[in-house]
């Protein structure tokens, strides 16, 4: 039932201690995204995020909230970094509990795959061979979290 | 008066992180705001904030740009968004 966005790198092992010092639930599904170490611009060396402060919290905080109403979710927890990011840091970790795996599975991909098109993010690739490149948006990422809003108006 | 903020890409094109506004009788709708903006600072600017991708967030919600503005309200001007 919590959010969490920090420049400073954290630890997955005590965000789901804190999700657990929070509430109970018989599934725990997690997600833990990282840096990829390559684009279709070649090998990355880091990445910068930058983000909306207030906006930021304000849309992951609703965004739990909605998952844990749409699955029936016992506790949740979203955390996000901003700044600059190196290998092998996790970007986002997301925490989901509930009291069956079909619940928790599906309130997770839910949080991950609305995120990426509705949080205030914004990631610049440091590329190994010098070039400094904004991430483009995928109309991958938007047809699937238009296909949650769809399912959710059956 | 209006706060007006850019980020990303927006930011970056317009050398520009935020600028106050003030709220007169022709700034009815964002969209006014945004046409406003362009006439003021120029070709670079009309061309950044009438990229077809561009999104538009009032009192950090993402809105169309017909949404009427109030003084003290928050623009934001950013392209589409890429955390996770």
């Amino acid at each position: 039932m919590s959010v969490l966005v920090q420049a400073t790198p954290f630890s997955t092992e005590v965000q789901q201690e804190i999700l657990f010092a929070d509430t109970f639930g018989a599934g725990l599904v997690t997600f833990t995204g990282y840096l990829r170490d390559f684009s279709e611009q070649g090998a990355i060396e880091a990445l910068e995020l930058e983000h909306y402060p207030g906006m930021t919290e304000r849309v992951l905080e609703e965004l739990g909230e909605a998952a844990a109403h749409r699955f029936g979710l016992r506790g949740w927890r979203i955390v996000h970094r901003y700044g600059r990011i190196q290998q092998q840091d996790p970007i986002v970790w997301v925490g989901v509990l509930a009291d069956h795996r079909s619940e928790a599975f599906a309130g997770c991909q839910f949080i991950m795959d609305t995120l990426k098109t509705k949080a205030p993010f914004w990631k610049r690739e440091y590329m190994c061979d010098g070039r400094v490149i904004w991430v483009r948006a995928k109309s991958e990422d938007s047809e699937r979290e238009k296909s949650w809003q769809e399912s959710g108006h059956e | 008066m209006l706060t007006v903020r850019f980020f990303s890409l927006i930011r970056e094109a317009l050398d520009c992180e935020e600028l106050e506004v003030a709220h007169h009788a022709e700034l009815q709708t964002l969209e006014d705001l945004k046409g406003s903006l362009a006439s003021t600072g120029g070709e670079l600017w009309r061309e950044t904030l009438y990229q077809p991708n561009v999104v538009h967030a009032l009192n950090q919600r993402v809105v169309n740009t017909d949404h009427v503005l109030a003084d003290g309200d928050e623009v934001a001007f950013f392209p589409p968004m890429t955390g996770g």
